[in-house]
């Protein structure tokens, strides 16, 4: 209901930064007043034990950072003064510019096909109850036994049967292959937390039941598409051993492989290593800080309810 | 979807147009629906998997193919009795998981339980503490070996503050290396178990520990009697996807360490892939594929019996 009533009040969005209206999102930052144990642990608690991870969790960030912005040869623990040559030598040098086109390319095809082909399979397997249902839940459990990267022999020769080698059609494939299951496990608990009367109300309306998914289903899924696809994006950004492996032109590489090239040399140019950490990082720090909200929800109904 | 659906109202003309609408052929809707996934499944998943197995069974090396053929269990043979390093690396990758694993739930467990708080700040928090979720592999590779190299790394700064000594590269040395992996790998994982295990603590219904909190109950009896419980699945779930994750996951021991030094950080997975790639042996890695194979198999029948998966929806 909340996203319906977003979209129906442009309003809301509006005044998303007032205090939240009753009956918004997320209720458990507004716990019950009267305290059970649970809600008056000593701050000391909290901080300490989060202050200490932290730093464990932002010091390498940081170290990137430095190492980025910093002028070669300096030991400082400041980027100052702050210096763009390393962005300028991966970007144009080792050619980042071109794997960068290329991740996003393979990021947004990969998203695109995994959620579309996700959501299919997941209403099949939310709403309806067919003879290889079982089976197929089987299948796609097992599949995530199954390593892809024991799995790159046989595909190598599959892509080369079907003259994709070299192709960024072949990782696309690869990628959204092996989100497939996941993917679907997670989309058909969203489906399945849409009570079907719902749909049914519209088919009595006289929609089509793609019609009746289209208008009522759709937008509820919506938070849960969004982070199941920017899993699938952010995913495929970072995955490197199918790229590694289909793809040998340098200018069909994605940055998981430019990245690898740059760390194999015997003299790592520590400050290209980081700056080309730094652009890696960018898309999928964007993508982060837009689901953040939607990630723990979006796990609690799908993941957990399976 | 649109496909799928186009499809399943198409002629033959069949029951008059109302009464079609409502019931929209749901015989053969479903697997119109799953097809696409399931079509992808079988040729990209479902086909290599059985060329895995037929390929253990031959000699097949493009480099030598004079010798290609037929090898029954030779491989296998091979593997268990004339082959040294796969004891090593099947015992490293055993180690590498359970360690993984054991951290990443304790870890994750806690970071959970502490995000879970009220508290000011808790979103920022929860952002920083997640992010390097979002950076996995050969990412979380460069950076850390910015941070362990042994000229500018973080040991350089620690010895001026005189903690260890100057030139150490903990990469490279063997006494080092396992921790050094481990902090690395863990950076990375403990977010996704703290995400996973965060999503299941908000559906614990707080009234439990009202009326705990109403007995008497101290706040770990709460924790072992409510929390724990009603996690119990979540944590099934994550440790074994975990797992199985782990043991398979190449990319940052291969960006990392290349599997040394001394082969000391050599996975099966990351051994098989060598031998494919490095000595093109496809028949012999594709009989370690399939032993690994069937170790992870009885880690899934294991998860299929404790979590009841795919049965009711209850």
């Amino acid at each position: 209901m909340t996203v319906k009533e977003a979209q129906l009040t442009p309003a809301a969005t509006a005044t998303a930064s007032a205090p939240p209206a009753p009956g918004r999102r997320r209720p458990e930052t507004r716990p019950s007043k009267k305290g059970s144990s649970w809600d008056d642990v000593p701050r000391r608690q909290i901080y300490v034990p989060l202050g200490v991870y932290l730093l464990f969790t932002l010091i390498p960030f940081y170290w990137m950072l430095l190492f980025a912005f910093r002028p070669t040869g300096s030991t400082s623990l400041v980027p100052w003064p702050l210096t763009f040559e390393h962005f300028d030598k991966v970007w144009n040098e080792r050619a980042f510019a071109t794997f960068f086109q290329n991740s996003l390319l393979v990021g947004v095809a990969s998203m695109l096909m995994t959620t579309v082909v996700a959501l299919a399979g997941g209403y099949a397997l939310a709403r309806f109850d067919f003879k290889v249902k079982r089976a197929f839940m089987l299948a796609l459990l097992c599949s995530q036994f199954i390593p892809g990267a024991l799995m790159l022999v046989p595909l190598f020769e599959i892509f080369a049967n079907l003259k994709m080698i070299n192709s960024l059609g072949s990782v696309i494939i690869a990628e959204t292959v092996f989100q497939l299951p996941l993917t679907m496990i997670l989309i058909s608990g969203f489906i399945r937390n849409v009570p079907p009367s719902l749909e049914e109300a519209a088919w009595v309306d006289g929609c089509g039941r793609f019609r009746a998914f289209c208008a009522v289903v759709l937008p509820l899924l919506r938070p849960g598409l969004i982070a199941v696809g920017s899993f699938a994006f952010v995913h495929s950004w970072n995955h490197f051993l199918f790229a590694l492996m289909f793809l040998s032109d340098q200018s069909k590489q994605t940055i998981p492989v430019g990245l690898a090239t740059l760390m194999g040399a015997d003299s790592v140019d520590l400050g290209a290593l980081a700056a080309g950490g730094v652009v890696a990082a960018l898309p999928v720090v964007i993508v982060f800080a837009f689901i953040q909200k939607w990630l723990v929800t979006g796990f609690s109904a799908g993941a957990v309810k399976g | 979807m649109a496909q799928a659906a186009a499809v399943a109202k198409a002629p033959p003309a069949g029951p008059p147009p109302r009464r079609r609408r409502t019931s929209a052929t749901p015989r053969r809707l479903p697997y119109l629906l799953i097809a696409p996934a399931g079509l992808l499944m079988l040729g990209f998943i479902a086909y290599p998997v059985i060329s895995v197995f037929y390929y253990s069974l031959q000699n097949y090396n493009p480099t030598k193919p004079w010798r290609n053929g037929f090898a029954g269990l030779d491989n296998f043979v091979t593997a268990f009795t004339g082959d040294p390093d796969f004891w090593s690396t099947l015992g490293f990758s055993l180690q590498w998981v359970v360690v993984q694993v054991v951290l990443q739930l304790l870890l994750g467990l806690g970071l959970a339980l502490v995000v879970n708080q009220t508290f000011i700040g808790r979103g920022l928090a929860r952002a920083l503490v997640f992010s390097p979720w979002a950076v996995s592999g050969v990412l979380t590779s460069s950076i850390w070996m910015l941070l362990y190299n042994s000229q500018t790394g973080i040991t350089r700064y620690l010895a001026d503050a005189g903690i260890g000594s100057y030139g150490t590269s903990w990469l490279s040395d063997t006494a080092t290396v396992f921790p050094a992996v481990v902090t690395a790998e863990l950076w990375r994982g403990v977010p996704f178990f703290a995400i996973l295990i965060l999503a299941d603590l908000q559906s614990v219904s707080k009234d439990l520990y009202e009326a705990a909190e109403v007995d008497g109950a101290s706040r770990l009896r709460q924790f072992l009697h409510i929390t724990l419980p009603h996690l119990k699945d979540a944590i099934i779930l994550s440790t074994l996807l975990r797992a199985v994750w782990e043991f398979n996951n190449v990319d940052l021991l291969y960006t990392l360490t290349g599997g040394g030094p001394a082969g000391e950080t050599t996975t099966l997975p990351l051994r098989i892939a060598s031998i494919a790639v490095d000595s093109h042996d496809f028949g012999y890695a594709s009989a370690l594929t399939s032993i690994a194979f069937v170790i992870l198999l009885f880690c899934s029948m294991l998860y299929l019996r404790l979590s009841k998966f795919g049965g009711d929806d209850k």
